[in-house]
């Protein structure tokens, strides 16, 4: 069986965390490719529906990040 | 440069090398380089003095491996003329090097570093990505010892006697946050001589660093030494009591000073302005951001040592003062750029077209763009799909424009970089075809695809595709936003007739935009009414008494006096505000709102306050001088309320305000015994004279701690006050004629005036702007600001910089006939709302209102102009009756259902 990968979805407030991990790529710093950046304006817009939403459509993990 | 695509092909072959300048030589850097990640525009550069073909005419890689054709050797330095109308001077400072000093041994002990490198250690873009390692051997430190004053306040080795003004805090901030880094066994320690956290919630900062386990440690050090092959540094120093100590540190870090920058001994020869002995710019107290010259003005560190928000503050200041010079020819100068109609896409089927950068081989020599692309196509929605070498290029946007027109496009999806930096070039491109900018969608496949997978083709290219696949699922439900844009009322209100307040109506007035003071004594003047000298003495009451009559005497200022603000409604650009005065209340219309209340010394208790009359308050010796002459020995007494549980801040004017009176003293009376019972001496800048004019003179200073209060007591003959000295180690019995008491600067009570106009303060009471550093006279809310004391305790010239910079900021809303506001804005569904209100509690902005709606009760209603956008009211809804624009639940949802 080939080794357990996990999806994480990133809610990254575009001020601040978002510019971070663009930051990262300006640094090429390399990470894991298991993260999917979802861009919010305020990691005050994510709701906490949209954290059950992404696990029960079988996300491993969510990060938010602000 | 406008072909350089910041890919950074050419550096990475680039064979010159040179230590890195912004690194502070930790590391190396190549010929061709950008000087830090955040440059902007961010461009590669090159530095002719070590590039291979530019000397030796060999090489020419760059140019080779350039995939936009971006290199070019015979662009040559020139000289440009411009004609302008004024000047602003922000030449900023230059590092001191500590070379000079050898007892730091600076450059020859490698574990001894300055705070400049210290802090690109500190850095996760440094040269050890954030791990902090002494360069001795790379091995963490555990105890790390911070050296203050190196290079200020010193004119034994050198000749910089002031104060830098700024390295307390850093040394704390690199404290705390090495010890963040390292784990709770680093011990990091701050040698001081007074430590100076006398800004807006340093205190509090320094208080929690203390707490946390920074030791503070009142000493010069007197030598370093290395004492072992690992590197390990041993410092001897003296303690306060005169005890002689040792300690070994792993690390130590020299909290280095500001100076003059060197090229300003020629700027201010070429512009005709005058320096100080320091060689910064010289202003006059009064008029704080002008130099000798009409028509010149300077900001920042430029005009003497000070932290950022100070810097910022002046910079708008300074940006003020050129907009009253030039207010006639405002705005003469502007173009505006015409749009095609937008077409209405409304209920029309998605046609997504996805164009798919290579961004030359950032994202294509990684990724499989043809595969990505081949897969968008399959995207439900997409009904075209092409790939770019750089979709940015001005002739693939004009391509694009094209292509939408044929293929009938209603929705863009563009996977290429960042949206921050490219989203608004596309949506300005489908603005060009005719559609509206918010049908726009980028996937990130370079910044967080490619460049940080850039060992995994494969998997690049399989992370490419999803970030598409999100991308396209979210631009299916986009729809179109009007923009949004309002009229703005071109006069503004100022609450408070204090220096601020007329300082700030003045600068408005006299820029073209009338502004009404609103003062709720019957006169104007405020606490300025209680000082008579600045600190370089100049005449503060002759100033006040012009400064009321420019205000009084101007057509474009109305002042109205015994009036309180009863109401307050609006937005940015269309404020309303009740007004009662004499009996009458007036509703006044106004486009932006300047707080400017104020603040006054506090009354205290304690030291028989108001039970002797030989116990006086600062500004009560100010307007009477003669106590002074007569007293034969006078006792100050500092942070009287101020820096204690109740009040954990340092009214940051005291120490320099009580030992402009000291000096006054012995000038007055050489003969008379001075004592200046202080806890840390905060002569910031160039105050630090002061402080050393004041010990030349004969006054002496003696420290106490707050756990070990003087002690007033009366006895036959006067007064006596008790202290322990900590230096002799005895408690001292000092008698004296007059007590005078540096008691804490307090705001007035604005809770009313918070509530009105809901602005957020402190836990002292004092008025909280937007940002501390970015946006020091805003407040979080639009068309509000701040200046004055209400913000904060400060000393007239500071006052004065902040009044105009709260003006220079709401003439950028007044000089507009309207403002556009971003349209990405809450949207409330009445019929949903239940009218609970906790939207409208939890808003940071002011931006959600309830109103009454006939039959059903309170429902909330939005205000466009205020919202920024966040979503916190549509996460926290009960009734999910909010939704927001561009951001909408189904939007962010499709998104997240794509990533799954």
């Amino acid at each position: 069986m080939a080794e357990f990968e996990p999806k994480i979805v990133a809610f990254l407030c575009n001020w601040c965390a978002y510019a971070g991990a663009d930051l990262a790529g300006v640094s090429r710093m390399q990470y894991p490719s298991n993260l999917r950046t979802v861009r919010v304006m305020c990691s005050g817009r994510v709701d906490p529906a949209f954290v059950v939403k992404a696990l029960k459509e079988g996300c491993d993990g969510v990060l938010v990040a602000g | 440069m406008d072909k350089c695509i910041a890919c950074g092909a050419c550096t990475k072959k680039c064979p010159g090398k040179k230590p890195d300048e912004y690194n502070e030589g930790i590391i190396s850097r190549k010929a061709i380089y950008v000087p830090y990640p955040q440059a902007v525009p961010l461009k590669y550069a090159i530095d002719p003095e070590i590039c291979l073909y530019l000397q030796k005419g060999k090489c020419g890689t760059c140019k080779k491996v350039c995939p936009t054709g971006a290199i070019n050797y015979d662009d040559k330095e020139e000289q440009v003329t411009l004609k302008v109308g004024s000047v602003i001077v922000t030449a900023g400072f230059k590092a001191f090097n500590p070379a000079k000093l050898d007892q730091y041994q600076h450059g020859t002990l490698p574990n001894v570093v300055t705070s400049l490198e210290f802090e690109r250690y500190l850095s996760a873009g440094g040269p050890t990505a954030g791990h902090i390692k002494r360069p001795s051997d790379g091995k963490e430190p555990r105890k790390i010892a911070w050296l203050q004053c190196v290079g200020s306040r010193d004119i034994n080795k050198c000749d910089n006697e002031y104060c830098s003004s700024v390295c307390c805090m850093y040394a704390i901030k690199e404290a705390v946050i090495a010890r963040e880094h390292l784990g709770k066994d680093c011990r990091p320690a701050i040698f001081f001589m007074d430590l100076r956290s006398h800004g807006k919630e340093f205190e509090k900062y320094y208080n929690r660093a203390k707490a946390d386990g920074v030791r503070f440690i009142r000493s010069r050090v007197h030598s370093i030494t290395e004492i072992d092959q690992s590197g390990t540094l041993d410092l001897r120093y003296v303690t306060e009591s005169g005890d002689i100590m040792n300690e070994t540190f792993d690390m130590v870090v020299l909290s280095i000073g500001m100076e003059a920058p060197d090229s300003i001994m020629d700027l201010a020869g070429t512009l005709g302005i005058e320096l100080n002995q320091y060689h910064f710019v010289k202003t006059d107290d009064l008029s704080p951001v002008a130099t000798s010259k009409p028509g010149i003005y300077v900001a920042g560190v430029a005009q003497g040592c000070k932290d950022i928000p100070q810097s910022v503050m002046e910079a708008s200041a300074a940006a003020c003062s050129a907009g009253i010079s030039l207010a006639r020819a405002r705005g003469s100068l502007v173009r505006e750029k015409i749009f095609p109609p937008e077409k209405q896409i409304t209920g029309q089927e998605p046609r997504i077209g996805v164009f798919v950068c290579n961004c030359g081989v950032n994202i294509g020599g990684i990724a499989d763009v043809p595969a990505v692309v081949e897969y968008a196509k399959t995207l439900p929605g997409v009904t075209y799909a092409e790939e770019n070498l750089f979709s940015c290029s001005q002739d693939t946007q004009d391509k694009m424009v094209e292509v939408i027109r044929e293929q009938n496009l209603n929705r863009v999806v563009v996977a290429a970089c960042t949206p921050r930096t490219h989203e608004p070039l596309f949506q300005e491109t489908l603005r060009n075809a005719n559609l509206n900018p918010y049908l726009f969608e980028m996937a990130n496949i370079r910044n967080q695809c490619t460049w940080v997978h850039s060992d995994n083709k494969e998997i690049a290219t399989r992370k490419a595709k999803n970030l598409v696949s999100m991308s396209v699922s979210r631009a299916r439900l986009l729809e179109a936003v009007p923009a949004l844009s309002v009229n703005v009322d071109k006069s503004a209100l100022v609450v408070g007739g204090g220096v601020a307040g007329m300082t700030a109506a003045l600068s408005l007035a006299n820029q073209g935009f009338p502004a009404t003071i609103v003062e709720k004594t019957e006169e104007l003047g405020g606490a300025a009414r209680d000082i008579h000298k600045t600190w370089q003495g100049q005449d503060v009451q002759k100033f006040l008494k012009d400064l009321i009559s420019k205000v009084e005497n101007h057509p474009d200022i109305n002042v109205m006096i015994n009036a309180e603000i009863t109401g307050a409604s609006g937005f940015v650009g269309n404020f309303e505000t009740m007004i009662a005065a004499g009996g009458n209340t007036s509703i006044v219309r106004h486009g932006a709102t300047i707080i400017a209340t104020g603040g006054q010394a506090s009354e205290t208790d304690e030291y028989l306050l108001g039970k002797n009359p030989n116990v006086t308050r600062w500004h009560d010796l100010e307007h009477n001088p003669d106590k002074l002459k007569k007293a034969e020995s006078v006792v100050f007494i500092q942070c009287v309320g101020s820096r204690d549980e109740k009040r954990p801040y340092c009214s940051r004017i005291c120490c320099t305000a009580s030992i402009k009176q000291a000096i006054l003293a012995k000038d007055l009376n050489p003969g008379a015994d001075v004592y200046v019972l202080y806890r840390d001496i905060r002569t910031f800048g160039d105050r630090e004279v002061l402080y050393k004019e004041a010990r030349n003179k004969g006054v002496i200073f003696i420290r106490y701690s707050l756990e070990n209060k003087p002690v007033v007591q009366e006895v036959e003959g006067g007064l006596e006050v008790l202290v322990f000295d900590p230096v002799l180690q005895k408690k001292l019995a000092i008698q004296a004629d007059l007590v005078n008491l540096a008691t804490a600067i307090v705001p007035h009570d604005n809770e009313k005036l918070a509530s009105l106009y809901k602005l957020s303060m402190n836990e002292d009471k004092f008025f909280m702007e937007a940002h501390a550093k970015l946006r020091p006279v805003d407040f979080a809310t639009d068309g509000l600001f701040l200046c004055g004391l209400a913000h904060y305790p400060k000393p007239i010239e500071e006052n004065i910089a902040q009044a105009m910079a709260a003006a220079s900021r709401a003439a950028t809303i007044l000089s507009k006939p309207s403002i556009q506001v971003s349209p990405l804005v809450s949207q409330i569904n009445a019929e949903k709302c239940i009218g609970c209100g906790l939207c409208v509690s939890i808003c940071p902005f002011g931006a959600i209102e309830l109103e009454e709606i006939e039959g059903k009760g309170k429902r909330a209603k939005n205000i466009s102009a205020s919202c920024k956008g966040c979503g916190l009211c549509a996460s926290s809804c009960p009734q999910k009756a909010i939704d927001m624009l561009h951001f909408r639940d189904e939007q962010i949802v499709a998104a997240v259902i794509a990533a799954a």
